[in-house]
């Protein structure tokens, strides 16, 4: 065969002398994860060592990761990503059995069992030249690096973000850094303006007129009432759909939303709808699928947990 | 020794013991035990060993049949192992989930007068490929290392397939996983009582010590593409071998109603994500007690055998043609109304029910006929006017099934056709050069062996392509005389280098 080895293979290119390339041990399992911040009671963020996932992640996107062997498969939006430093950055909300396993067992210098993605289509961001960035409960973090897009790409970018009080309150700075306009809303007036995102969105929208796109993302129940909020205006309003999901390369159909009146998956198709064409009833109802199922999961863990803790050890976050 | 005839051989099937219905349709043990020694010896003997095999011919990896079950005879375990192992690489799979009846023993001449069973050749490949994971066999093949890099995406039986011939022929093989178990259909599809997964474990680590890397956790084409394989990454050649895709439903009133899944799902599920196990594991599978099923392929036998050994009380078939139509695998559909599912032929749903809650609570269906044949040659069904009825269910499962995944479409400038799977070849290339795809992503479902059939064709491809030796040629011995050979050398060594002018 030695009439191959100087000319290559039909097709090859000569791979990096230097040896930098990054595929050239991609991790495929024990993912580390190099800091963790905690936000809240309930909120943490997570950034994890991945550069190829680093490199291919794109705004819109997410990931499903998987605490241990035995644990579920739990897609989440990507938060950031920092190509520079080869990590991507996930923020968790500590709700469920699974969440709150990987709150008291996800540190630094752990490791996840399993991380795959980027999953999804990622967002459209181009062309928009005036946008609001609306993120809301666990759809905060996710927004930003929509935000920043519409930045970069030269976009006028008005952020609105709501949070429950002021302590609750997490990457303000980061937000002003990539928003021309910032508006923080809060269910008791503590910081920024008193009520719900849609009222944030109302006042940007009548204070700007040539607004040409909205994007949200946060709970189906928020989504829907931004949406509506938007509706009057005919402004196009995207949204980043979080339906229940298995395997998330469109293998299950457990993500089917109606769009239109038509079934799409949420994961090979979405996450991101025209969310005018979105049945938010039908999402809403699906997503109390498993809520039995959830419940057991949940009080079962904090019984074990309350079993299994030292007595100087209390509730909450270590 | 005397030519065994029809009337020589044991005319009866040698014994092969089956888990008793009511006993199995409560766990996941495997359903057929398999042959033991004995039975296996007395199983081969019903071979005729006839000069012109139509058995290899009708297998879609052209396993040697006859040439094993004479070794076997022999005593010669490892020696039939061996020339087993020359075609396929996952015999103990193979010999449980291959549709015999439609291949090898449909073919088969002991069968075909209609009065005898044809020989069980898929038993007696099982009791090889067990034999050998019990003995700790492995292949041992003589590979001579090729400069070529070979990217693989997905591991279910396409892939391994691919991987395997191309390993052999002394690439450096990787295989991409989305998931995070390899094995594909073997894994998340297939249940435990008719593939275990220690079958699965021990097959795949065959391919493994062949040198083939397998990465999970990696989805191609969204954390790289298919086009950055062939470029940054400086793979030679790539197949692809994703599989089905997503699942079809029927856009029927009250789809989106809780207790309407998949059967994808909720097999994956089950296997994948051992959700029979909640809450000792963490994904919750929420089957209800009374299980319709619509369609009655193989996928729908598999969810309709896990739903009962998961507690459900009544399981139900839906499927609006009749059981002659039933495409499912034969045995399947026996052991299905053995264990007491319930057959609704000729019916086909128009409407989920559901309650105040949006959970299912019954399945209207109406009453079909069978009219004139289609294109298929089926005889296709029609509603009977006025027949409609309720049917009570709580939990409704499709499986009739599916339609392409659309992230490689989406991701690469690959050619799919009208359908939506990827347009090959009759070697299996795609549009892009030296990328290859055979399985279910090119010809919709099927079944594991034909994924495997195209995945060892694909490799054949990509080894012309690459000028490679073909490596599926087993060298044989010295041939006697010069008959067949060209030169002195044997014409089906075929040992030469294509030279290539540059």
């Amino acid at each position: 065969m030695t009439d191959h080895d100087d000319a290559g293979a039909p097709g090859a290119i000569q791979s990096d002398p230097s040896g930098a390339n990054p595929f050239e041990d991609i991790r495929s399992k024990g993912f580390p994860i190099l800091t963790r911040t905690d936000f809240s009671d309930v909120t943490f963020l997570l950034e994890v060592e991945h550069p190829v996932l680093a490199r291919a992640a794109k705004p819109g996107q997410f990931v499903i990761v998987i605490l241990d062997d035995h644990g579920e498969r739990v897609p989440l939006t990507i938060a950031d990503f920092d190509r520079e430093r080869g990590t991507v950055t996930l923020v968790v909300q500590a709700v469920g059995k699974s969440t709150r396993a990987m709150q008291a067992n996800l540190h630094e210098g752990d490791t996840l069992f399993g991380l795959v993605g980027p999953m999804g289509v990622p967002s459209h961001t181009s062309g928009a030249k005036k946008v609001i960035c609306v993120g809301g409960g666990l759809g905060v973090a996710p927004i930003y690096p929509q935000a920043r897009a519409y930045k970069e790409a030269g976009a006028y970018v008005i952020g609105v973000v709501g949070f429950r009080n002021k302590d609750l309150v997490f990457w303000d700075d980061k937000f002003r850094a990539v928003c021309d306009e910032f508006i923080i809303c809060t269910d008791d007036g503590s910081v920024g303006i008193k009520g719900l995102v849609t009222l944030g969105i109302t006042q940007a929208l009548q204070a700007h007129v040539d607004v040409d796109e909205v994007v949200v993302i946060g709970p189906p129940i928020m989504m829907k009432g931004c949406v509506e909020t938007t509706r009057p205006y005919r402004v196009k309003t995207m949204v980043s759909l979080n339906p229940i999901m298995v395997d998330g390369t469109g293998m299950c159909g457990g993500c089917r939303v109606k769009v239109d009146d038509r079934i799409r998956f949420a994961c090979v198709d979405g996450p991101d709808f025209d969310g005018h064409k979105v049945d938010f009833d039908d999402l809403m109802l699906r997503l109390k699928r498993y809520k039995a199922e959830e419940r057991v999961a949940l009080e079962r863990y904090d019984e074990n947990c309350r079993r299994t803790k030292l007595p100087h050890e209390t509730e909450g976050v270590r | 020794m005397a030519r065994k005839t029809i009337r020589s051989i044991p005319q009866e099937r040698a014994l092969m013991p089956v888990q008793e219905p009511e006993i199995r349709a409560k766990n996941f043990d495997e359903v057929a035990l398999g042959f033991d020694t004995e039975n296996a010896l007395l199983e081969c003997e019903r071979c005729l060993v006839c000069p012109q095999p139509a058995c290899i011919e009708g297998c879609p990896v052209n396993i040697d049949i006859p040439g094993f079950i004479t070794r076997m005879i022999k005593h010669d375990y490892r020696g039939a192992y061996n020339l087993l192992t020359d075609s396929t690489l996952l015999p103990a799979v193979c010999g449980r989930v291959c549709p015999q009846e439609d291949q090898c023993e449909g073919v088969c001449p002991v069968g075909a007068g209609g009065t005898l069973e044809p020989v069980a050749i898929g038993r007696l490949e099982r009791w090889l490929g067990d034999k050998a994971i019990a003995e700790g066999w492995r292949k041992t093949s003589h590979i001579e290392r090729q400069p070529f890099r070979v990217g693989i995406v997905g591991s279910g039986p396409a892939g391994m397939a691919c991987a395997a011939d191309l390993a052999k022929a002394g690439c450096k093989v990787a295989i991409f996983e989305a998931l995070h178990e390899p094995g594909g259909v073997l894994r998340y599809g297939i249940p435990e009582f008719r593939l275990p997964n220690s079958v699965v474990d021990a097959e795949i680590g065959a391919i493994e010590a062949l040198g083939v890397e397998i990465k999970c956790n990696t989805l191609v084409g969204r954390l790289f593409t298919i086009e950055q394989m062939l470029g940054e990454m400086g793979f030679d050649a790539v197949f692809i071998g994703t599989g089905a895709g997503s699942p079809r439903f029927m856009d029927l009133p009250g789809e989106g109603l809780n207790g309407v899944l998949s059967a994808n799902e909720l097999l994956t599920r089950c296997n994948l994500m051992r959700a029979g196990q909640f809450p000792a594991y963490d994904t919750p599978l929420g089957l209800g007690k009374r299980v319709a099923v619509i369609g009655a392929g193989n996928t729908a036998m598999d969810a309709m055998r896990v739903s009962m050994r998961l507690g459900a009380e009544q399981v139900n078939c839906i499927y609006r043609r009749t059981e002659t139509e039933c495409p499912a695998r034969k045995e399947e559909l026996h052991h299905a109304q053995e264990e007491g599912i319930e057959f609704h032929w000729l019916t086909n749903p128009v409407e989920i029910l559901g309650d105040d809650n949006g959970n299912v609570r019954a399945l209207r269906c109406v009453r079909m006929e069978l009219g004139e044949p289609d294109t298929s040659g089926r005889r296709s069904p029609v509603v009977i006017p006025g027949s409609e009825f309720d049917f009570e269910a709580d939990t409704v499962v499709y499986a009739i099934g599916t339609s392409p995944n659309p992230i490689l479409g989406q991701t690469s400038k690959l050619k799919l056709d009208k359908r939506g799977y990827i347009q090959t070849d009759a070697d299996l290339a795609t549009s892009l050069a030296g990328v290859y795809a055979g399985g279910d992503i090119v010809t919709g479902a099927a079944t594991v062996i034909l994924a495997m059939g195209a995945g060892r064709k694909a490799a054949a491809g990509i080894k012309r392509y690459l000028g490679i030796r073909d490596s599926a040629v087993v060298y044989a011995g010295e041939p006697d005389g010069l008959e067949g050979s060209m030169f002195g050398i044997a014409q089906n060594e075929r040992n030469f280098t294509h030279v290539r002018l540059i």
